[in-house]
């Protein structure tokens, strides 16, 4: 199990356009991985749990994974997260 | 046969096979299936064509629009593809042998019913994502077709209740000859769209879904405003003889292409273009356009999912520019809020929108947002001949405000080694009757009016020009309007200013002679007005427009101003 918690600094926080792109990277991993949120949790798979938080700018939210490539995934997804300035 | 009468939107005349851009008919029947595997393998089959459609049009928007409008069907493939969407409906079918419809409808209603009630706008227009993407596979489970604009390869007229600026943006003029909607006037998006793709467009006809069939013939006269359905040989006859005449009177107003606009006593005046996109600039360039007289920077923030960068923003102006080379290009700065939302920006809905927070008011208080486009069109600036213009002023103190902000970033660039014009203009719109009264004091301090007239005649008359009920209201040619113009134009020219024009009213032909006389020195229209406009005014002479004009200021109504023009001009 790896885990990640980072904060959301755009300002329009994590809408259709980054959230489509997390959720494409997600895709490419085999672990499950789960995208944590004011005490919700979703699947980071999921185009539409993602938009269900709703996460606005100044969130602070935690990427976890669970599996054979899980350090590797949240890795990457905080890494995309930082290089589409959408949070550090 | 039968005739519908509507609201011309768009010149020119369209034969062809009506295509009704409507959802079909998705009810079906919750059943029991025996084999529930091989009702999994239907979904498949569903979500796989569906996949292939929405890949197309990506593909499409891709091409005529753009990445970044493009991006909205990147979303949607994704819902496609989600488990949390795809594995409930097959685990339900599993378990309860229900059959597909049913399945995807529970599971996507109740996303649908959880995006719509999230007290934020934004998310509650993700419901309509969710709904669009399981409407079309619906739609193949029932093996009924879904209409999609992008999809069209054959000649065809869309027939709809409307059209909205994404719709419209999809269309593809090598198959989409014309489209004729039930609602919407002569300023509302669809019209503006089909006149900047200069298809033959009739709209506002109330019955035009409920009186066409799909694959019936249609004929769209964009001129008269007519739609005929079913038409006789004779008709069709006639029609084709229109067309032809028209794209004849096309052919003889293009050999005035590089002409300069000068009256019959060698007075100039600019014609210039209205554009909504850096595409549109090859309209401008293709009907004689002098410059820009109205670049509405509006759609580079509408139809995503977040304000536009500065650097976006940056290529969108830069591309205008360079591409009109030292012709003047006119950019009005962000005119959102009233009719135009943003649902990224999140702003309360208003009992009276046209009067409330938009346009430069909002501007002002979000200048964070401002700021940015400042910034691209200082940077951009460098790259060809541009104005900058305000819109919806007041009052002197909002341009003064607005122009300390211009200025502000323009030294900061500076600072920073960024090279920036040194001759761009700063002016307003006036839209405002207030502005218009006091347009000799703006005078002093604005570089250029440009009246903007569709919203200056909906404030002067108090007539919502949305509203078709008051659309009689809507008198362009009212005394009232042309005495607000004069008070403009002499209030310019007392000054050493210029005086333009941006509204419908510039290209309009019993208008023209008027503003002609009334000493207007810019006419900015829809890139299809040029040409005729230029063919007009070549043809009358300044000197007996004037005295024109001075009668029409004293008239009592719309009526007898029109009158006067037709009598005098012969039209």
């Amino acid at each position: 199990m790896a885990e990640k918690t980072m904060t959301i600094t755009d300002e329009t926080g994590v809408h259709a356009r980054p959230a489509t792109i997390l959720v494409n990277k997600a895709g490419g991993f085999k672990s499950d991985i789960q995208l944590a949120y004011n005490g919700k949790s979703v699947n980071l798979k999921s185009i539409m749990g993602v938009m269900s938080l709703g996460i606005p700018q100044g969130a602070e939210i935690t990427i976890s994974a669970e599996g054979d490539d899980a350090e590797e995934a949240v890795n990457t997804i905080a890494e995309t997260i930082k290089s589409e300035g959408l949070g550090e | 046969m039968s005739m519908i009468n509507g609201i011309a939107a768009s010149n020119g005349i369209a034969i062809a096979k009506a295509y009704h851009l409507a959802v079909p008919d998705l009810s079906f029947d919750k059943t029991t299936v025996a084999n529930a595997e091989e009702e999994i393998s239907r979904l498949d089959a569903a979500l796989e064509i569906s996949k292939q459609e929405l890949e197309k049009i990506r593909e499409n928007a891709r091409v005529s629009l753009g990445d970044e409008h493009a991006e909205i069907f990147s979303a949607h493939l994704l819902v496609l593809a989600d488990p949390e969407l795809i594995n409930p409906v097959k685990d339900n079918i599993r378990n309860n042998s229900i059959n597909a419809e049913a399945a995807l409808d529970e599971t996507a209603t109740m996303f649908i019913d959880m995006f719509r009630s999230m007290d934020n706008e934004y998310m509650k227009e993700r419901a309509a994502d969710i709904q669009d993407v399981t409407k079309r596979v619906m739609a193949h489970l029932l093996q009924v077709s879904f209409p999609d604009p992008a999809l069209i390869d054959e000649e065809v007229i869309i027939i709809a209740e409307d059209l909205t600026p994404s719709d419209t943006a999809q269309l593809n003029k090598q198959f989409v000859k014309g489209f004729t909607t039930d609602i919407g006037g002569r300023t509302s998006h669809s019209a503006i769209m089909a006149r900047s793709l200069e298809i033959p467009a009739v709209v506002g006809t109330k019955s035009i879904t409920s009186s066409a069939g799909n694959d019936t013939m249609i004929i769209v006269d964009g001129m008269e405003g007519n739609v005929i359905i079913d038409p006789s040989e004779d008709e069709l006859a006639t029609y084709k003889a229109k067309q032809e005449a028209f794209e004849q009177q096309k052919q003889e107003w293009a050999k005035l292409k590089n002409e300069p606009t000068v009256t019959t006593d060698g007075v100039h005046v600019e014609l210039v273009a209205n554009i909504g996109t850096p595409e549109d600039v090859t309209g401008v360039q293709n009907n004689g356009g002098e410059g820009v007289g109205l670049y509405r920077t509006e759609f580079l923030y509408m139809g995503k999912s977040e304000l536009p960068s500065e650097d976006e923003q940056f290529e969108s102006y830069k591309a205008v520019l360079e591409n009109m080379g030292d012709k003047p290009v006119v950019v009005r700065t962000l005119d959102i809020g009233g009719d135009k939302e943003l649902s990224y920006l999140q702003l309360p809905k208003e009992m009276n929108p046209f009067l409330g927070y938009r346009a430069i008011r909002l501007c002002l208080e979000r200048d964070d947002i401002f700021r940015v486009q400042l910034r691209a069109l200082l940077r951009a600036s460098v790259y060809g001949n541009l104005k900058i213009m305000f819109p919806m002023i007041a009052t002197l103190e909002e341009f003064r405000q607005a122009k300390a902000i211009l200025l502000e970033e323009k030294d900061k660039l500076t600072a920073d080694g960024v090279a920036v014009s040194d001759s761009i203009e700063i002016g307003i719109m006036v839209e405002i009757p207030s502005t218009a009264v006091a347009a000799k004091q703006f005078a002093k301090e604005v570089d250029f009016f440009s009246v903007g007239t569709n919203d200056l005649i909906q404030y002067t008359m108090a007539a919502d020009r949305m509203n078709e009920r008051v659309s009689y209201l809507y008198q362009p040619y009212h005394p009232a309007i042309l005495n607000l113009v004069h008070n403009v134009i002499e209030a310019a020219h007392a000054e050493g200013k210029w005086a333009g024009m941006c509204g419908e009213m510039a290209g309009d032909t019993i208008a023209i002679p008027l503003l002609l006389g009334l000493g207007l020195d810019e006419f900015s229209m829809s890139a299809t007005s040029i040409l005729p406009a230029r063919t007009q005014i070549t043809k009358l002479s300044k000197a007996d427009m004037q005295e024109l004009s001075q009668e029409a200021l004293a008239l009592s109504t719309a009526d007898e101003v029109e009158q006067l023009v037709r009598q005098r001009t012969g039209q």
